[in-house]
């Protein structure tokens, strides 16, 4: 990140910025949940757009657009485990055993 | 004594490129994706999982959380977030250009912004607190059947009848025989098999909604409790992730008041060192607010 007081002024407008793009997107989250496109493009839509919000954080907030080196092994690493987590539910279905006997959402058994 | 300096306090690290302090935040905030990640991933599971009509809660008239959460209070909530990550970082701004002054200002805007998010957030469980749902043992007597809920819940290969209310609690004295309680409107009741008692519900009137409490019986009564944790599924989820990261606020929120009343002193002896200090609370107020980013259509919209 430079450090000298003109290019953290130029920053600071940066970050004003970023603070109206996230304003605007709440707003938009807002509004595609009134709008009711459906349970499938609903959950679409709002990931993407918390997903753009987060970068935009991450990017400017948090200064990742500045940083280098070792430390996006660890951020690849942790989004990496991450994924695997959200997966969990799917691998946990898969390492059960009566699995493909029970429908996963009424528990009821399924037929031969 | 003489001080045995830290290493790489300031001066980055020629392996890591970053001072330690930045690079030990960076793998505490990697730990903290987990954390979350594994509640997120629960949460998921959860849903999917949940019989029908039972999310968030029995009677609400859809899926959606915010059929029982407060949307504006929630987006209220998130500018004012976002608005605290931005003093955060400019706050780290001002002390890199020398400013004392301003930094330890906008570090107590921050710390302002976020006991608001806290404050608003014990409005909001609040409200859930004074809601209750009532679950009656069996079909209603006709007075009630008007204000009176009907789902058929499938757990497994069992299909059995819920009976029930959601509604503010007026009266619930423990020597009566009763309690009182005014029951929510009645939305338009989609529910499945639910035909039978919808023409009651319709014949209430457009809105359906009714301000004077109803009293039931509490012979009627199966069980019935506020909307805490233990009200649903959802609920449970709910209170649990924003449970802890309300938790994170408040950590953090002790951090930036100390690093305001220590500034000072720091300045004066190194402020290379405040300033780091402060970059690192900023990452991680940034993550508390990039989970709340998260959080909010997840459990607010969806």
């Amino acid at each position: 990140m430079g450090s000298s007081a003109e290019e953290i002024k130029k920053h600071n407008k940066i970050y004003m910025g970023i603070f109206v793009a996230l304003l605007i997107l709440t707003g938009v989250t807002v509004a595609v949940a009134e709008i009711d496109f459906g349970i499938k493009i609903g959950i679409f839509v709002a990931l993407l757009v918390a997903c753009v919000k987060g970068g935009l954080v991450a990017a400017y907030f948090m200064h990742l657009t500045t940083e280098k080196g070792p430390l996006f092994w660890v951020l690849g690493l942790t989004f990496l485990f991450f994924f695997v987590l959200l997966l969990l539910p799917v691998i946990t279905l898969h390492d059960n055993p009566m699995a493909k006997f029970i429908d996963p959402v009424s528990g009821q058994l399924l037929g031969e | 004594m003489s001080d045995i300096p830290i290493p790489h306090d300031i001066e980055p690290h020629p392996l890591t490129r970053m001072y330690n302090g930045k690079f030990g935040i960076w793998l505490f905030l990697a730990s903290e994706v987990m954390l979350f990640g594994a509640l997120f991933s629960t949460y998921v599971l959860l849903r999917v999982g949940a019989p029908p009509g039972s999310w968030p809660i029995y009677g609400a008239p859809s899926i959606h959380g915010h059929e029982i959460l407060s949307i504006p209070m929630a987006t209220f909530n998130t500018a004012v977030l976002i608005g605290s990550s931005v003093t955060m970082v400019l706050a780290w701004a001002a002390l890199k250009i020398g400013n004392l002054s301003r930094g330890k200002l906008y570090l107590l805007i921050t710390f302002a912004l976020a006991g608001t998010f806290l404050v608003v957030k014990y409005f909001e469980y609040k409200a859930k607190f004074t809601h209750y749902l009532v679950v009656l043992k069996d079909a209603p007597p006709d007075e009630l059947k008007d204000v009176v809920d009907h789902r058929p819940i499938q757990t497994g290969a069992v299909t059995r009848d819920l009976w029930f209310v959601n509604g503010h609690m007026t009266e619930d004295d423990k020597e009566k025989d009763y309690i009182k309680i005014v029951p929510d409107p009645k939305k338009a009741a989609h529910g499945e098999g639910d035909a039978g008692h919808a023409p009651a519900a319709a014949s209430h009137g457009g809105d359906g909604h009714n301000h004077a409490p109803v009293q039931i019986e509490r012979s009627l009564i199966q069980r019935y409790s506020y909307w805490g944790p233990q009200a649903s599924t959802f609920l449970g989820i709910y209170f649990c992730i924003t449970g802890l990261h309300g938790l994170h606020i408040l950590g953090g929120m002790i951090v930036i008041i100390y690093m305001y009343f220590t500034a000072d002193g720091w300045w004066k002896r190194n402020p290379e060192k405040i300033i780091n200090r402060v970059e690192c609370t900023g990452l991680y107020w940034h993550f508390v607010d990039l989970v709340w980013i998260f959080l909010f259509p997840i459990l607010y919209l969806l």
